[in-house]
């Protein structure tokens, strides 16, 4: 085996090579043919290779759609530089198509360009007679849009190597997708050993034959090959998604009690931890629903042990009861939100920041809590810890925003260094401070310290009522009052140690584009772009949403105008009976409104789909009057 | 206790606290006079007394209507949240904290129609506890509305022409459940009993599922003072290994019947057989279900530097 890799090795070094800054490619196939596993691993080597990487997964509603069909397309996207890469990029420069059928979706979707290569599986031009003419007619459809078309003999060319090229085609892309970017077929076969490590010998090097056909099969065949530059960082690296980041700050929390209901996209952050959390101190509990779920952490939380639930829109729904319940008794307790495109079960798999108004005001009554929005997939790591602790330090539940995007995006980021500060001591068990209210609410702050069931002398039942400093229901209507003035006191508390955001840009300009969580690439690339061309445009982005951050009037004041980006719905005026005034805005801009009394605009869609940087520029065009992009 | 002279000998003996029924009771409980649930609040405190539960190491947790006021009124730790959520409360407390006696206080709105999703798995998840279900057959917080054990034909403010559905039995669905370990069943009005139930209840490894049929003098007068009041309305389920009555109390009962607790399928008949009689005692017992509340203990102590490595050998698997 060592000897073919050397040979091809031999004969890259023969092949003359563009060098491109970055690429985009797509691996688009139907359900269950290992694109999204292809894609992953060419994100990891690239990633190994020291280049910028982002990938984002094309996932169909079902587990088996139809096949050879435009709804079924599952597939990934991997954009791959020489600089570090925050967002999926604009358009594909390069798509491997298992079928033909699955591209409609993906041209409908705008993600193609004239120019761009498609690699599609030749077989169905001998196939039946209706799928040759389907094929025949996509074809010339293709062709017709600009795409430069490559015919592959891909099933062909597997049946080589295995009996059922269905299973092992995606690793004969693979090599074929190393050849053409140059990337290191050490590491491709490394990470094939890494897929395939619970499997015998014979698959692993079935999968390695394949890796190698693919690869000089390229090399011999195909005219393009590229070379993306990469610089290898001193800094030690992972590579991983959103939710597989999550999994791991969960742990690294010092939480020991991740208690879920399986809904899409939150579920598999809770795979990525299933192997270890025991070993780490902590343990899964998959519940009847999701009211029990956020029920089962509350009581594990009321009883001193520290507590997550993972879930998406649907499952907030459920749990906002216990959520506020959670506020009204200040229960500390870390809740993940991974949206999703809603309302009701939406697009279980497609991104949208939907639940942003929900999460703040959901619950019955006032309600204030914590909510944080991740911008990247380190800070989904991070965040996780960061909210552990406020939790505890604000006695409160503590909202983590996450959503598709993140949760199934791959990016390379430094590797935590865990501390052991992380993790929380054994429960107090002490005696309880005699004297010491169960809610001796601080004056200035609202915060108090909280008995454990254990600790003689701290007995109190705790309760969902109103209910005074002992936690005694209050028949006094002036308590009620009191108590609601603490908790929220306690984020204005919180308020006070958070720093005002940096604008991304000058601080002053014509347009400051204004978002959160994870469209903070785009934004910031597409800014970038535009300023280039000498817009005088700006961004932020806001991680804490309650708390907000402090500062953003002062920080508005500076731009002729505010405008937020957000992948939730807003009205668009100039549609039919959409007015100023009865206009209903994006969630964010809706909130900052209310926040800054400042005539904030907003710019958003629910296509369910990660923004890409030129979508935001062609909204740029239109508001600054500019020239910002090639294809307009 | 044996008394030791003071002295004896050096050796100081440790100063052991002997808690009395008033170390367990809290605020003067607001129930309606003549409710059933006064009777059951102190059967529960003697048991506490009885077997010298340690407050702070005692935990009532309980949903919402007039029973679930119950934690407020005990001198323990106490969790008073949702309606129909004491169940997963209760087992969120108990998974990770096998050191805390877990009581869950819940009604027949609160368990057999909202929370019965609960219902139906902590019966399954097992974990050591004892439940007791406060059944009065009609919502009383809210003033009067038909319960999901309201017998056919109640009339009550949702159905003032008589409620439509056959109830719930609640025996009979809990016998019906997978992993079922302990069912009992008693009445308020008949405290020796009720005792003894409750202290089954408390002995049993696993969860005790225990329906008290218990009298609401407010709205259910009606119902319930000719069961009270009549001797025929009760049959006593009679066994070694089920509740054992002192033969005194014993006698008072006209009807006693011979029952095996660890017989499922005779349980399951005489669960469906309440029709004129109200059969009290325990139906079944398993020793042997398995505990999720033993899964749920099983990894706790583990030190912060074998949690750390745990978790950098997963990270390791995203290193490039």
């Amino acid at each position: 085996m060592n000897s073919t890799s050397e040979t091809i090795h031999t004969k890259t070094n023969r092949t003359k090579r563009e060098t491109i800054k970055e690429a985009v490619v797509e691996i688009v196939s139907d359900s269950g043919e290992g694109a999204q596993k292809c894609g992953q691993s060419l994100g990891i080597i690239s990633a190994k290779m020291g280049n910028g990487v982002w990938t984002v997964e094309i996932i169909p509603a079902e587990i088996q759609p139809p096949a050879r069909s435009k709804e079924g397309a599952s597939g990934i996207r991997v954009r791959m530089g020489s600089n570090k890469i925050t967002n999926m990029g604009d358009h594909a420069d390069m798509v491997v198509a298992l079928n033909e059928q699955v591209l409609y979706g993906r041209i409908d979707q705008n993600a193609y360009k004239p120019g761009t290569y498609l690699l599609i599986e030749n077989k169905w031009a001998t196939h039946t007679e209706e799928t040759q003419k389907a094929y025949k007619e996509s074809l010339e459809r293709f062709t017709a849009l600009g795409y430069i078309i490559h015919e592959i003999p891909m099933e062909q060319e597997c049946l080589k190597h295995v009996s059922d090229a269905r299973k092992g085609k995606n690793m004969w892309v693979l090599g074929l997708l190393c050849n053409i970017y140059d990337r290191d077929l050490a590491m491709a076969a490394d990470q094939i050993k890494d897929i395939f490590r619970k499997k015998s010998e014979q698959v692993i090097q079935s999968n390695l034959d394949l890796l190698h056909a693919g690869y000089a099969w390229a090399e011999d065949n195909l005219p393009m090959h590229f070379t993306i530059p990469s610089r290898l960082s001193e800094e030690d690296f992972v590579v991983m998604n959103g939710n597989e980041a999550i999994s791991l700050g969960v742990m690294a929390a010092g939480i020991e009690l991740c208690s879920m209901y399986p809904i899409t996209p939150a579920t598999s952050a809770t795979h990525g931890m299933a192997e270890t959390i025991e070993s780490a101190g902590g343990i899964i509990h998959q519940a009847e629903d999701e009211i029990a779920a956020i029920g089962f952490a509350i009581g594990a939380s009321y009883a001193g042990k520290t507590a997550v639930t993972i879930t998406s829109g649907p499952g907030i729904a459920l749990k906002t009861e216990f959520i506020g319940l959670a506020v009204m008794a200040e229960i500390p307790l870390v809740i993940i939100d991974v949206q999703r495109g809603g309302p009701s079960t939406g697009l279980p798999t497609k991104v949208e920041q939907g639940d942003l108004l929900s999460v703040l005001y959901g619950a019955a009554g006032d309600a204030p809590k914590i909510v944080l929005a991740a911008s990247t997939i380190e800070q989904c790591f991070h965040y996780v810890i960061l909210a552990r602790k406020l939790a505890e330090s604000f006695r409160t539940p503590v909202f983590v925003l996450t959503d598709a995007n993140l949760a199934t995006g791959v990016q390379p980021f430094p590797r935590p260094k865990i501390k052991e500060e992380w993790f929380t001591g054994p429960i107090d068990q002490s005696p309880w401070k005699e004297g010491v209210k169960a809610y001796d609410w601080d004056a200035q702050t609202g915060l108090s310290q909280r008995p454990f069931p254990g600790q003689k002398g701290g007995m109190y039942t705790l309760t969902g009522l109103a209910h005074d400093e002992d936690s005694h229901v209050a028949y006094d209507p002036a308590i009620n009052q009191r108590a609601a003035e603490s908790r929220s006191r306690k984020l204005a508390a919180l308020g006070q140690t958070l720093k005002s955001p940096v604008v991304h840009g000058d601080k002053t300009g014509d347009l400051l584009l204004v978002g959160w969580g994870s469209t903070r690439g785009a934004i910031e690339e597409a800014v970038e772009r535009a300023r280039e061309k000498g817009a005088k445009v700006s961004s932020l982005h806001l991680h804490f949403l309650s708390p907000m951050e402090p500062g953003l009037k002062a920080i508005f004041a500076k731009f002729k105008k505010v405008m937020t980006v957000e992948i939730n719905y807003s009205d668009t005026i100039g549609n039919p009976l959409i007015t100023e005034e009865n206009r209903r805005y994006a969630q964010l801009a809706w909130y900052l409104r209310a926040h800054t009394l400042i005539d904030i605009d907003c710019f958003s869609n629910v296509y369910g789909q990660p923004l890409s940087p030129i979508q935001i520029l062609k909204m740029l065009e239109k508001e600054l009057d500019l020239t910002l992009t090639d294809h307009t | 206790m044996i008394a030791l002279q003071p002295d004896f000998c050096d050796i100081k003996m440790p100063e052991v606290h002997q808690y009395g029924v008033e170390d367990y009771a809290s605020s003067k409980a607001r129930w309606c006079s003549g409710c059933g649930a006064h009777t059951i609040l102190h059967s529960v405190q003697k048991l506490c007394e009885e077997e010298q539960l340690a407050p702070e190491k005692t935990v009532f947790v309980s949903g919402i209507g007039c029973s679930s006021r119950f934690p407020h009124y005990m001198k323990t730790y106490g969790f008073h949240g949702l309606h129909g959520r004491a169940f997963p409360v209760a087992s969120g407390v108990k998974f990770r904290r096998p050191d805390l006696n877990v009581f869950v206080i819940t009604g027949d709105g609160d368990c057999c129609s909202i929370g019965a999703g609960h219902w139906v798995h902590a019966i399954r998840y097992n974990m050591k506890m004892v439940v007791l279900l406060f059944d009065n057959s009609i919502y009383g917080l809210t003033k009067k509305q038909t319960s999901p054990t309201s017998p056919i034909g109640t009339v009550s403010n949702t159905h003032p022409r008589g409620s439509i559905l056959p109830p719930i039995n609640p025996i009979q669905a809990t016998l019906g459940l997978p992993n079922v370990s302990f069912v009992a069943q008693t009445v308020d009005w008949k405290p020796a009993h009720l005792q003894a139930t409750i202290k089954k209840a408390y002995e049993h490894p696993g969860l005790s599922f225990v329906r008290i049929v218990q009298r609401c003098p407010v709205f259910m007068r009606d119902t319930y003072e000719p069961t009270v009041k009549d001797p025929d309305a009760i049959t006593v389920l009679h066994h070694d290994e089920g509740i054992v009555l002192e033969e005194d109390a014993l006698k008072k009962f006209r009807h006693v019947e011979s029952h095996d607790p660890s017989d499922i399928v005779k349980a399951r008949e005489v669960a469906e057989l309440v029709k004129e009689t109200t059969p009290i005692g325990l139906f079944y017992q398993n020793k042997e279900a398995s505990r999720y509340d033993e899964y749920g203990a099983h990894n706790l102590g583990i030190s912060v530097e074998d949690r750390i490595e745990a978790i950098n050998s997963l990270m390791d698997r995203y290193a490039v």
